[in-house]
């Protein structure tokens, strides 16, 4: 389990970039300290036969299977069925329990996109995500750049994502900074009446749930 | 029994005291409007250093103007962020 204080934490241990154009047989080098400290507190957990290797790899498999497509089938259903969208609205952590989902130690907020408002997801400390409905947070939204100037200029920000969203919209910037974890929910575009669910879940990408990009209609 | 209630402005403590504090800086000393209660939490301070994290601190959503954060804040009057504040970091005005 992985606790609201060690989600905190664990952008220190961003270990270094991926090499694509590497050769695959050799080892990969250990860049940092703090990939070299989370090795061995893993070692020394599997030594006092704390956690089993097979729990960690079945923790790692369960982390990958969250995509955002997860967190698309919740704004669908938002979408097409008001009762929901008011549940989540009220008690996100609740309503996604509806698809199976737990968000652990933390608490879902569900934050609606209107005419009048736009909102945007960022933590300022770290890297607190909506880990439960997204899956891993992309590396941008990590980086000191994107949490340090979500804060101070995201107008500016959103530009940059190709988001231009009008002066007479609010834009409100949530800093992610306790124990609440956030979801943008976007607003439906128009010309989508008749999309089924499956095609309305195309139109909303990870950048969508995060307030950095808008659903579009194609 | 909540000290503040949705709607109360509050300013945030101008403190800098040592350890983990999820307070960011960028908004210590800062006003700010009270938007909803998210109920009681371990404190994460105490937690920090291996304690309980008791006893629990109320945990609020406030809002902030871009504005009286940023004085040469670029967008419109209007926008605003939002930040997670425990009880102790508040104070009514």
């Amino acid at each position: 389990m992985v606790s609201a204080m060690q989600e905190h934490t664990d952008h220190h241990g961003e270990a270094g970039h991926a090499h694509p154009h590497a050769p695959p047989a050799k080892d990969e080098k250990i860049h940092s300290y703090y990939q070299v400290l989370g090795l061995a507190i893993k070692e020394l957990l599997i030594d006092k036969g704390i956690v089993t290797p097979a729990e960690i790899r079945k923790a790692i498999e369960f982390r990958d299977s969250i995509t955002p497509a997860m967190g698309a089938q919740i704004v669908v259903r938002a979408w097409t069925d008001p009762d929901y969208k008011r549940r989540l609205l009220d008690n996100g952590s609740g309503a996604i329990r509806e698809f199976g989902l737990d968000m652990g130690g933390t608490q879902l907020v569900v934050v609606e996109n209107t005419p009048t408002v736009h909102n945007m997801i960022v933590c300022t400390l770290c890297s607190c995500y909506p880990r439960a409905v997204l899956g891993l947070p992309p590396s941008w939204y990590k980086s000191r750049e994107y949490r340090s100037r979500t804060v101070r200029e995201p107008r500016v920000v959103l530009r940059e994502f190709g988001t231009e969203i009008p002066a007479s919209v609010e834009v409100r910037v949530h800093d992610s900074t306790a124990d609440m974890r956030y979801l943008v929910l976007p607003m439906r575009p128009g010309g989508t009446e008749k999309l089924d669910a499956e095609q309305l879940a195309g139109l909303v990408t990870r950048d969508c749930m995060i307030g950095v990009a808008v659903p579009q209609s194609r | 029994m909540a000290a503040f209630a949705p709607g109360d402005r509050v300013r945030v403590r101008e403190d800098y005291p040592p350890g983990h504090i999820r307070t960011p800086v960028y908004i210590r000393g800062k006003e700010g409007v009270v938007k909803r209660n998210f109920g009681t939490f371990p404190n994460p301070e105490i937690l920090a250093i291996g304690r309980d994290g008791m006893p629990p601190k109320a945990l609020y959503e406030v809002r902030f103007r871009q504005k009286d954060l940023w004085p040469d804040y670029s967008g419109p009057d209007a926008d605003t962020l939002d930040v997670d504040i425990y009880e102790h970091w508040l104070a009514r005005i």
